[in-house]
């Protein structure tokens, strides 16, 4: 792991309008911590309730729900240990899917 | 008090509802997505987003291009109004999996049918807490 997932930073969180209920009808929120996991959890802090709908009770993020670094999945990085750096920007977005039958 | 009588409606413009059509054609026999963005309950422009099942019944926009769609439509002031998506060979009404994957309530979820190939099908339904409501699609 590198330096940047042992000291806490200031991100800026991006959140989608289905989970505005939390945050006031913010669509930026600033939230600290040296991971996506403790970043969200410190977004709970502030708005309780919200960590369940992106992350399982293990703190891994939700199937259906996509978290983005920089534009980038985390999915496709550490996951929720994922270290994050000052300045960056963490976007939360519910996917988009459904079918034809069930 | 709300006259609850009284349906939602979305206009959705013959170019859009073409475009639309259009795309589902083109994905046959596979599902088509998409989503709509719209400032002040008006459709303002249309996104091709791409599917990634690779079957004929399921849909999985595409994230990341879902996620800078998404951004990009909230940046410049509007809103994610609708998201589409077609059902190649069954009616335009939302399926199982279509309820049980709805996360976006404040959208409304337009499923264009080609069942009667000649003949598509547009719908629009709000899907909240597993609850469904059809709304009117008028072209204007």
């Amino acid at each position: 792991m590198t330096d940047a997932s042992t000291t806490t930073a200031t991100v800026q969180v991006l959140i989608p309008t289905p989970l505005r209920t939390y945050t006031g009808g913010e669509a930026k929120v600033p939230a600290s911590g040296a991971t996506v996991g403790e970043v969200i959890a410190d977004l709970n802090a502030r708005y309780p309730g919200i960590q369940d709908r992106i992350c399982e009770a293990d703190g891994e993020i939700r199937r259906f729900v996509n978290v983005f670094l920089n534009g980038q999945n985390v999915r496709k990085l550490g996951g929720a240990d994922t270290g994050v750096k000052d300045g960056d920007e963490i976007g939360v977005i519910p996917a988009m899917a459904g079918g034809d039958r069930s | 008090m709300i006259d609850s009588s009284i349906r939602e409606q979305l206009v959705v413009p013959e170019a859009i509802r073409a475009d639309i059509v259009a795309h589902a054609r083109d994905h046959f026999p596979r599902e088509c997505c998409g989503v709509i963005a719209g400032r002040d309950g008006a459709i303002t422009e249309l996104f091709r987003l791409t599917n990634l099942e690779e079957g004929v019944t399921r849909y999985l926009m595409d994230e990341e291009e879902f996620f800078r769609t998404y951004w990009e439509i909230e940046n410049r002031g509007e809103s994610l109004l609708a998201v589409y998506h077609s059902h190649p060979v069954t009616v335009a009404y939302p399926s199982q999996t279509d309820i049980a994957f709805a996360f976006w309530p404040e959208a409304v979820y337009l499923i264009c049918s080609l069942e009667h190939p000649e003949a598509p099908a547009l719908r629009g339904f709000r899907i909240v807490d597993g609850a469904v409501r059809e709304i009117d699609v008028v072209d204007r």
